[in-house]
């Protein structure tokens, strides 16, 4: 990755015409640009993460509601994001090389990671959901108010709050993340994609599963790189390639803190 | 002069990061399932700490800080693990006053 910080030459004398000053950096706006947009969501996961840990030190006793079943699930869901930054690694690596075709192919393999994950999480809070642990603005499935984690909800709401808070904000980060490589690896021929995707998961989810409603998140990615992709077209570079990595593998460092912090300290103890 | 990236380019690196990450995540799977401090302080710190070990993984070479240039890598360093320390100071003497002292 020699070439991924620009080795830029010192410019010599300022106010000459075509010579402008070297970045303060020595890299290349754009990846400034992420940086300091990721060292400001980092505020707000630490926020959010705080405000977890807040409750789970003065809410006593802390509900413990994660079994076996969910401890693997995360691992899995975990693992998914560690190998998608390693093929997010590849891609980069692929781009500098200006190899189009694995560099697709590696984002590809990152978006297959990423979108599984998102489809782990998603099964996973709809067994919690039909378990009994709900938000009121949730739709309740049938059954839901006899589940194992009724009085949960009921009795210590600040679990379900900061459980669903916390890991929604996570999973919009994924899907975007997802959404954002799938922009730079396929361009216009990621749009049909994500409306089909859209158009399935509103008409396939059943309408007392959250995730029917959670789907729209999709029409608004789909909206949203529409007007990029039309208003500004462009060939993605190795400098694309490598900020887009950088925002995925901050997604990836998120869930290093909320995997121990909700789960593992959680655990249901047999 | 700016200060440049210098670094080995080999791919192997990103192998041995993504197989510590795994093994990282192993361990604390298996403190977090066996209860293995029964204190939740005791465990919570020994699982932050882990989680601190896998984020500076992941941020010196997945994302590459390590290698740019010593004023980006030290200015956000600095300056958001700054922002976490007072997020710290505030929250948590208050968590610890609610569940010693009661809401008063």
């Amino acid at each position: 990755m020699a070439d991924a910080t620009l080795q830029h030459h010192v410019a010599a004398g300022h106010g000459t015409e075509g010579e402008f000053e070297a970045p303060l950096f020595g890299a290349y706006s754009k990846k400034v640009g992420m940086w300091l947009f990721l060292a400001s969501d980092s505020l707000t996961f630490g926020a959010l993460l705080f405000a977890f840990s807040y409750n789970r030190i003065y809410t006593t006793p802390w509900p413990m509601p994660f079994g076996k079943d969910s401890i693997i699930n995360a691992t899995i869901m975990t693992a998914c994001l560690l190998s998608s930054s390693l093929t997010m690694v590849m891609a980069v690596f692929a781009a500098q090389r200006h190899d189009r075709s694995w560099t697709r192919n590696w984002l590809l393999a990152t978006m297959f990671f990423g979108t599984a994950f998102i489809v782990l999480h998603g099964m996973e809070w709809t067994k919690l959901i039909h378990e009994g642990l709900s938000l009121p603005g949730f739709p309740k499935p049938a059954g839901q108010e006899s589940g194992e984690f009724a009085k949960i909800s009921t009795g210590v709401p600040q679990f379900a709050a900061t459980f669903f808070g916390l890991t929604a904000m996570h999973m919009l980060h994924v899907t975007i993340g997802v959404i954002y490589l799938g922009v730079v690896a396929l361009r216009k021929w990621f749009l049909p994609i994500l409306g089909v995707l859209w158009l399935a998961g509103y008409f396939l989810i059943p309408s007392d599963n959250v995730f029917h409603y959670g789907v729209q998140a999709l029409l608004i990615g789909l909206i949203v790189s529409a007007v990029i992709l039309f208003l500004k077209p462009k060939d993605y570079d190795a400098h694309d390639v490598e900020v887009s990595g950088l925002y995925w593998h901050f997604v990836d460092l998120v869930w290093m803190f909320i995997f121990p912090l909700v789960y593992l300290m959680s655990t249901k103890i047999s | 002069m700016h200060d440049v990236a210098k670094h080995d380019d080999s791919k192997g690196q990103y192998f041995w990061v993504w197989g510590a990450l795994l093994v990282l995540t192993g361990v604390e799977v298996w403190l977090g399932y066996n209860q293995v401090f029964k204190d939740p302080k005791q465990m919570l710190e020994v699982l932050m700490v882990l989680s601190i070990i896998k984020s500076a993984l992941i941020i010196a070479y997945f994302m590459h800080l390590k290698f740019e240039t010593a004023l980006m890598r030290w200015m956000i360093v600095i300056s958001v693990t700054g922002c976490f320390v007072i997020m710290f100071f505030f929250f948590f003497p208050d968590a610890n006053r609610i569940l010693h002292l009661g809401v008063k």
